[in-house]
């Protein structure tokens, strides 16, 4: 039988990656419904889970995997789900209620063509914004966007402790080719693995307030059979947990969930870059699109163009600092994206006034290739 | 409606006087959200958050209601403060471990028995208390893990949770409250209303089918399947230390009197009509055949225990799975067969 981690060097798929990546990170339960081209990490799932005597269950459809998850991780076990864009769609209710309660687990949604049933078995990069706006209110999110069957399992280890660190449902955005690339994946061993436990009350239950946040915002978190008779509600709350129905407790309330990741932003923001220091033109691009800008990239500095790469690991929330500063002396960004523009108009609102922006779009289906990317490069230098 | 609560002293309490009823058959005053002014009253009283601290009163049952949630928001002549009266007898009766105990709950009227519980209690979503029931009693096998929600709740919107968890006969209790209609947002039709039967969305009264729960609950494999009344709170009290102690999925129907809603748009009466209607239209058949105890509107109702059975449950199966894995025998009959 396997090991909860297998330690060693591997040739996986970034689904089976992401899967070994939750596993790794103490992952105990899984709900999900099978859809392309997230079905691998649910088939993962159920073959891995029995062996180190974690839960795998079938939901009847999305909405129920996602409030299954919120209620496992109420239990005190660490929870995950996977899916693409018509379960994403599904899930949105439920990630709300995770947002609103505090509710740490990881939402895995491996991006494919839309809108509806759209390309089932083609990559898109169409989820972005549902991720961040999907569900009805104002809501500070969390979001990853792994390039490589690595960065699958790597982000999902780090999803689950951002989940356990701020409380709240981490969405990991995988996209299809990334999800169905299969590379080398190198897995450390358990001790090389940090881990985030769950932040348990440090008080009695007659002390304690649910949803008091500690300095950082967030409140430690007791679970169901701890003896702390936790009230949680979709409805606004005060510390209590009780519900209270006032412009004020709103107020109190929703710009706590969003403060505790602005104001975090820094320890939660991840990107890599790449020639920036000179540049004229940086490129912003994440996902498996991000592969291809990185070798646009080398080309056209192979052919003097002063131009840099940005590649966000965190897209929510996004490095807008650095995209601030960057326009500070920077004359153009250029967005590859496969969709219609939804990065390039956050990094638009960031430079607004000091630089361009350029999208490149795509519809999905496919990726941009380096050349298409060089040739933009090329256009604008 | 729960603002007239104040006056109650001064007034002689008015027991069997229909409501005022226009020519349409509506009342004057249009329902429009029953609830959400109502909560913005409620005294917050000091907090104190645990049963040990608390000293509001001295009613036995106190320990088990979270300090500072009374009063509650049920209007007057509702069936759900008796309902949940019974739960908690059932509760104490037991004498189980408060911590092991948790309520689950959709959105309704119903839905916020949870807030009034001092147990650990998770007031979710419309419809997906039992998926989120599901995952708690899967990550807390230990905890005896109670759904308590609507008619609405549970078999429109969330009527597929339900069969699925029936099917799995995962181990969790299901608390249906059946006012026939979907209280909270003000009276619309629901898929427990009678044929006939007016609310505000079928003013010229129903013309669907309306499901008959119990029978859906032993189609769908539930193992424990039950029907009461507000008036029964003996009975329904023992159910539900039954359906607690039962291993698997346990279904328990209780019929509520709604008379802002459904009773007004009916000319049911208030509260105390509805019970006065239980008391001379029930029928208690134990072990009946659900198929013959459909509800109707002006109908003998048909309550007992239906069914009791057993058989392996989720947790029970899966087990034997995790056997199997880990290269051993596995021990149930039905796991066994190839
Ligand atoms: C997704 C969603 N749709 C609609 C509503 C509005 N809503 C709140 S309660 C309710 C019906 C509740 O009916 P029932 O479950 O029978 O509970 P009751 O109030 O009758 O106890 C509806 C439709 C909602 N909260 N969420
Ligand atoms: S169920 Fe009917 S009577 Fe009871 S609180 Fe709701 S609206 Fe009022
Ligand atoms: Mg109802």
């Amino acid at each position: 039988m396997r090991p909860q981690v297998l330690q060693g060097i591997h040739f996986m798929n970034g689904d089976v990656a992401c899967a070994e990546g939750a596993i790794a990170a103490g992952c105990k339960f899984f709900a999900g419904y099978p859809i392309t081209p997230a079905t691998e990490i649910a088939e993962r799932m159920s073959d891995r889970l029995p062996e180190i005597d974690g839960i795998y269950i079938q939901m009847e459809d999305e909405m129920a995997s996602m409030a299954a998850i919120l209620g496992a991780s109420w239990g005190g076990v660490k929870s995950m789900t996977a899916t693409s864009g018509p379960g994403f769609s599904l899930m949105m209710e439920n990630y709300g209620l995770g947002l609103m309660t505090e509710t740490p687990c990881v939402i895995v949604d491996i991006m494919r063509g839309g809108p509806s049933t759209g390309l089932p078995t083609l990559v898109s990069q169409g989820d972005v914004m549902q991720s961040r706006w999907g569900t009805h209110g104002d809501v500070g999110v969390i979001s990853l966007v792994p390039s490589s069957p690595q960065e699958m399992f790597d982000f999902a280890i780090r999803a689950f402790n951002l989940s356990e660190q701020y409380r709240l449902p981490v969405v990991i955005l995988g996209d299809e080719i990334v999800a169905h690339m299969t590379e080398k994946v190198v897995i450390p061993s358990a001790e090389e693995i940090k881990l985030t436990p769950r932040r348990h009350p440090k008080v009695p239950p007659s002390e304690y307030l649910p949803f008091a946040p500690d300095d950082d915002l967030v409140p430690p978190m007791a679970c169901a059979g701890e003896g702390y008779n936790v009230h949680v509600t979709g409805l606004t709350h005060d510390d209590r947990g009780y519900p209270v129905i006032t412009p004020e407790a709103q107020k109190d309330l929703v710009s706590r969930l969003v403060n505790k990741i602005r104001k975090n932003a820094n320890d939660i923001l991840d990107w890599e870059e790449q020639e920036l220091e000179d540049a004229d033109i940086v490129v912003i691009a994440y996902g498996s699109v991000a592969r291809c800008a990185k070798e646009a990239v080398r080309r056209a500095r192979n052919d003097g163009i002063n131009v840099g790469l940005l590649r966000p690991k965190t897209i929510w929330p996004f490095p807008e600092d650095r995209v601030k500063k960057l326009a500070e002396y920077v004359k153009l960004f250029i967005v590859p994206e496969v969709n219609f523009g939804q990065i390039a108009f956050e990094v638009e609102r960031h430079s607004v006034y000091h630089a361009q922006t350029l999208l490149i779009p795509k519809m999905g289906g496919d990726i941009h290739t380096p050349e298409e990317i060089l040739k933009a490069i090329k256009e604008m230098a | 409606m729960p603002n007239k609560t104040k006056n109650h002293k001064n007034k002689k309490p008015k027991v069997t006087k229909p409501h005022r009823v226009s020519k349409r058959g509506r009342t004057k005053k249009r329902l429009v959200d029953i609830h959400t002014s109502r909560d913005r009253y409620t005294p917050i009283h000091e907090f104190s958050p645990t049963r040990d601290t608390y000293e509001h009163g001295i009613h036995p049952m106190d320990q088990y209601l979270r300090p500072g949630r009374i009063p509650h928001i049920w209007c007057s002549g509702c069936g759900l403060g008796s309902i949940m009266t019974c739960f908690i007898k059932a509760v104490q009766e037991l004498d189980l471990d408060a911590s092991k105990i948790a309520i689950v709950s959709g959105i309704g009227c119903t839905g916020r028995v949870a807030g009034y519980m001092n147990l650990d209690t998770y007031h979710t979503t419309h419809g997906r208390a039992i998926p989120f029931a599901t995952g708690l009693k899967l990550a807390k096998p230990d905890m005896h893990v109670v759904v308590y929600s609507g008619d609405g709740d549970l078999f429109a919107i969330g009527g597929n949770h339900f069969i699925h968890a029936a099917r799995r006969n995962v181990d969790i209790d299901i608390i249906c409250v059946n006012n026939y209609n979907y209280a909270m947002t003000g009276g619309q039709v629901a898929p427990t209303t009678p044929i006939r039967a007016r609310t505000t969305t079928t003013p010229y009264g129903n013309f669907e089918y309306s499901f008959n729960l119990p029978y859906v609950a032993i189609g769908s494999g539930a193992v424990f399947v039950a029907r009461w009344t507000a008036l029964h709170v003996r009975r329904l009290k023992e159910t539900f230390k039954e359906a607690i102690l039962k291993r698997g999925f346990t279904f328990t129907e209780v019929l509520s009197p709604c008379p802002s809603a459904y009773n007004r748009m009916n000319k049911l009466g208030d509260g105390l009509d509805e019970m006065r209607y239980y008391k001379e239209h029930c029928i208690i058949k134990h072990g009946a055949d659900p198929a013959e105890a459909k509800l109707g509107i002006h109908k003998d109702i048909i309550v007992g225990k239906f069914v009791d059975k057993d058989k392996p449950t989720f947790m029970d199966l899966y087990n034997d799975e995790l056997a199997v894995v880990h290269g051993k025998e596995p021990t149930l009959e039905i796991s066994k067969k190839k």
